[in-house]
């Protein structure tokens, strides 16, 4: 049990997809304008993410391995379809405000990334764990970096006015915004993997 | 089919919603690769050849399979093999044909398979140039274009990117930013000057 909380951890503080290995951050990037489309984008690419470790551990041994990026794409892709099908009947609001960015979960370097680095050689249940932390990473960078997106880009968190006579920064709700954020938070976290070391 | 349509497509695909700094399609690839201008521009135009070709391809696959058959929900799942396997095969037939060029080439092209970019303007085609499962008059040759400056948008968005890094080079940069970090601070700020051909509205 011990080991299985490892591998959940591992991929919230040590191993974070954003902002240790810098991975899938297209839709990191775009979608955080506002906390309901971070947390929306964090439970999809987890899902995907979980759906995809899992079956992919479960098919290692049967699939060649000349061909194993298409296998993993299609697993992936089938996984993509699922979400974009349940988010379209259940949220339509949301499936709107993330656009192209749902389909493109597909081409999210996290989930390959985990499959062809983890999933193919981990034992099923290493891998289930290993999906779960690594989705819960990514939905909790996604959190942080829309938070403070949302939060001096508009003033607001969740959709809620927090301070009356605010004045929003407008341009941390565009797309130079986001770039900024990010590379701040970035640098933000060298110096602190610095300091430890 | 007219003039107009396609000056709006190559505004807003080049300047207006450029790829990578606005809707951040392909970031991965623009922060590895664009540390010089050699690779940047060979990167580019493979990426400006992907898109081209992929559009063709997914286009027909959208119009004459996915529609007739009620299939458009497996869209993304048929892209994306199309895409990757495109890519292979354009890879095996570099490889074959032309040595140097595959030098020049080759090690970008399994890259571009998983670049948003190139599903990116597959999606985006063929949700544009579809309105309600029929083609819009001539979305053949628009869905071709928006591919071609999509294409164009990159290679800007790369070419200046990896020249301000090549000066960089010689500049002292605090260690907690360096690499990673200012390269999204340099994007940022030209995603901000980007931000110019919107017009400002305050």
């Amino acid at each position: 049990m011990k080991k299985f909380i490892h591998e959940f951890l591992r991929g919230i503080i040590k191993e974070n997809p954003t902002f240790v290995l810098v991975l899938g951050l297209c839709p990191t990037l775009a979608v955080s304008v506002s906390v309901i489309n971070g947390i929306g984008m964090g439970i999809a690419a987890s899902f995907v993410l979980l759906g995809s470790n899992i079956i992919i551990s479960l098919i290692k041994k049967i699939v060649p391995g000349r061909i194993r990026i298409p296998c993993y794409i299609v697993v992936i892709a089938t996984f993509v379809t699922i979400t974009e099908m349940a988010m379209k009947a259940y949220s339509p609001p949301l499936n709107r405000a993330l656009g192209i960015y749902v389909p493109l979960i597909v081409v999210n370097c996290i989930v390959l990334g985990r499959a062809e680095a983890y999933a193919s050689k981990a034992t099923v249940m290493n891998s289930l764990f290993d999906g779960l932390g690594m989705g819960v990473g990514f939905t909790l960078a996604l959190i942080l970096i829309s938070a403070i997106r949302e939060f001096l880009g508009a003033g607001k968190l969740l959709g809620f006015t927090l301070f009356k006579g605010f004045e929003p920064v407008f341009v941390l709700g565009m797309p130079s915004g986001a770039l900024l954020v990010i590379g701040l938070l970035l640098g933000f976290f060298n110096v602190l993997k610095n300091r430890k070391v | 089919m007219d003039a107009a349509q396609f000056l709006t497509i190559f505004i807003s695909a080049v300047f207006l919603y450029n790829v990578i700094l606005s809707r951040f399609l392909g970031l991965c690839s623009f922060v590895a690769i664009s540390k010089e201008t050699k690779p940047a521009l060979a990167m580019s135009l493979s990426v400006m050849f992907v898109t081209t070709m992929s559009s063709i391809i997914t286009w027909l696959i959208y119009r004459f399979l996915l529609i007739p058959f009620g299939l458009t929900y497996l869209r993304t799942i048929s892209f994306i093999l199309v895409i990757a396997t495109f890519v292979q095969f354009v890879e095996m037939v570099i490889r074959k044909i032309s040595p140097p060029m595959y030098r020049f080439f080759g090690i970008y092209l399994p890259l571009i398979t998983v670049n948003c970019a190139v599903l990116g303007v597959a999606v985006l085609n063929s949700d544009m140039f579809f309105i309600q499962g029929k083609a819009v008059p001539g979305s053949f040759v628009y869905s071709i274009f928006q591919g071609v400056c999509v294409g164009l948008g990159y290679t800007l968005a790369m070419l200046l990117m990896s020249g301000i890094r090549e000066r960089l080079d010689l500049c002292h940069v605090p260690k907690a930013v360096k690499d990673f970090p200012l390269a999204f601070i340099i994007a940022s700020i030209m995603s901000l000057s980007f931000l110019g051909f919107n017009g400002f509205r305050f």
